[in-house]
């Protein structure tokens, strides 16, 4: 009898065998990471300094400088998220506040996700036909930027609307009995209360956009020369390269690799950044999923001695 | 027993909202309508067959270009087929990993490896793989270049990892506690429990991470324009190759407007949308019937 409560040596052959490989398969991705990242420091701790960050780039001196790309960066982030942020939001709402028609809800949705599945290289074909010929932007961030919203409102949508669904029905029913209309309830009840999916939306949007290179070199231009960013015709005129644009354009078509690698140093700072960030701010809108779903737990500990 | 009234204000704001819903739609149809008339006229002009199925590519020979993309798509066929022989398996045992296989908070520290794998731009890769992968596959292989299809498989494998970790650690996660129960009251082992009853369970949301995989890897361009060498050549694991995306991507800065050669780049961005669209509604597929099973 003791002897068959054990399983057969081939079986346990295999299972040492699949949990071999599933370790290995852990400790594999674990390693790339770790290799990624300490190759790419390696490379480019040491070219990196104060001055590569808040200089422009001297032909004359032969000194790189990083700082027009990180301002064409934060540019394009910004003017990217004041054009998807209101849509994206404005969608989610009407899906999950007001529409009644689940075709309708059903087709937005499948739309957002075609959208999101559309590979940034067809974005920057359709960035080149519409924003810089039709439109008559030519290749501009801002153009860049407007193409960019396209592919960032799929993330903002899905985010808030994901958030919008954890505001407990019990606050709508509040405001609209109280004499509240939709739209007062929404902008006072609601969406106070899901700001941290909103945020969370947008920090996912801006770590695309700070990596997203292909729509970038072929909407927005080349240069790694310093901007005009004074004057609103600057910013409508500014045309250059991001921070992962010129990260390529050193690599691949200067091979000046010390430049490169200093740039992905920082690209890959400013990616751990905001996947902290989207951590921190995705915990707090995390915490009331788990509470929507598991409301009796949750009453039955406020319910306190009489629960 | 009167009707409260709508206020202006309110249906105006509902108005607006749902233009903002609509938008999203509105986009899918632009970018679906800009795509194909500007793909059309190339195809016209080169003729359908010959641009499938022509097996050169050489669009700035000024006396005779040649416009036959098959070297592109069977490059990016196999080069999907490639990252998913060989970025699967490693997924799909470190997803089990994360679900099932380790203790609590290992998985909590290693799940942010995923996430920060995912965040890491497509550009960096690249540079990696140009100064890591390509040298050493020229090395070990004793080759002219180390660039090619193979470098680009490799890099694309990795890049698909995450996507592919985090959708079956999902699906892995929701198989009902149940059945393991079951399997291991029956006297399965643990491992045989994951994959023979969690892994046949999950399987729906599995397959939906490996056409996600394989839309990632079709349409990546950036990280393999800088490995793949870029020569249009027809597909060979150690040739330097040409991927529809990278076919795009290598001439769109030089091509003059107007001029047959850019014509033929839209064409090309027809296609592989077209590969694209094939691709999602799989995928929508594997996930509704994820949904209803």
């Amino acid at each position: 009898m003791a002897r068959n409560a054990r399983p057969a040596l081939r079986r346990q052959l295999y299972s040492a065998a699949v949990r071999l490989l599933v370790w290995l398969s852990a400790s594999v991705c674990c390693c790339l990471l770790a290799v990624l990242i300490g190759y790419i420091c390696w490379r480019g701790l040491p070219g990196l300094s104060w001055e590569l960050l808040t200089s422009e780039e001297s032909l004359l001196q032969g000194t790189a400088g990083l700082l027009p790309s990180l301002l064409n960066t934060l540019c394009v982030v910004a003017v990217s998220l004041a054009a998807a942020l209101p849509l994206g939001v404005g969608a989610a709402i009407y899906l999950t506040e007001y529409a009644r028609s689940r075709r309708l809800t059903a087709a937005v949705e499948f739309a957002s996700e075609v959208l999101s599945g559309i590979p940034s290289i067809l974005y920057a074909l359709v960035g080149v036909i519409v924003f810089c010929s039709a439109l008559g932007l030519q290749k501009t961030l801002l153009a860049g930027s407007l193409t960019l919203a396209i592919m960032t409102l799929p993330t903002i949508l899905r985010t808030t609307q994901e958030s919008l669904r954890t505001v407990p029905r019990s606050y709508r029913e509040g405001a609209l009995s109280l004499g509240s209309g939709r739209w007062r309830m929404i902008a006072t009840v609601v969406l106070p209360s899901c700001v941290d999916g909103i945020v969370t939306g947008c920090i996912l949007a801006a770590g695309r956009v700070v990596g997203e290179s292909a729509v970038l070199m072929y909407t927005a231009g080349l240069s790694t020369a310093m901007q005009d960013f004074s004057t609103i015709q600057g910013i409508m005129r500014a045309s250059g390269s991001t921070l992962a644009v010129a990260l390529y354009v050193y690599a691949k078509e200067r091979a000046d690799f010390a430049a490169a690698f200093a740039a992905a140093t920082v690209l890959l700072a400013l990616s751990a950044l905001i996947n902290l960030a989207a951590r921190l701010a995705g915990r707090r809108l995390g915490r009331r999923q788990r509470r929507k779903k598991h409301p009796a737990a949750l009453t039955r500990r406020q319910g306190g001695p009489h629960g | 027993m009167q009707r409260a009234k709508i206020k202006p204000a309110e249906l105006a704001m509902r108005l607006l909202l749902l233009v903002c819903a609509l938008t999203a739609i509105a986009f899918v149809l632009l970018i679906t309508a800009y795509l194909i008339a500007a793909g059309l006229p190339a195809i016209r002009e080169v003729g359908l067959a010959s641009f499938l199925l022509g097996r050169t590519w050489d669009s700035t020979n000024a006396s005779n270009p040649q416009f036959g993309i098959l070297p592109l798509v069977l490059t990016s066929v196999y080069g999907a087929a490639g990252a998913i022989v060989l970025g699967v398996p490693v997924g799909f045992f470190t997803a089990l990993f994360l679900a099932k296989a380790a203790p609590r908070p290992l998985a909590a520290a290693i799940r942010p490896v995923v996430g920060l794998l995912a965040g890491i731009p497509s550009v960096v890769y690249g540079l990696v793989g140009m100064c890591v992968l390509v040298p050493a596959l020229r090395s070990w292989l004793d080759l002219p270049a180390g660039d090619g299809l193979l470098a680009s498989i490799i890099v694309l494998a990795v890049m698909i990892l995450p996507s592919v970790i985090s959708l079956s650690e999902a699906a892995l996660a929701s198989v009902p506690r149940e059945y393991e129960e079951a399997s291991l009251a029956l006297g399965a082992t643990e491992a045989e429990t994951w994959l023979r009853v969690s892994a046949p369970a999950a399987k729906s949301g599995i397959a939906a991470a490996v056409v996600l995989g394989v839309g990632r890897a079709v349409g990546e361009s950036m990280a393999i324009l800088m490995v793949a060498g870029n020569v249009p050549n027809m597909p060979g694991l150690l040739r330097s190759v040409r991927f529809l995306t990278t076919g795009i991507a290598i001439e769109m800065n030089y091509a003059a407007p107007g001029s047959l050669q850019r014509k033929a780049l839209f064409s090309i961005g027809l296609v592989l949308f077209l590969f694209i669209l094939l691709i999602n509604i799989l995928l929508h597929l594997a996930v509704r019937r994820g949904r209803e099973a």
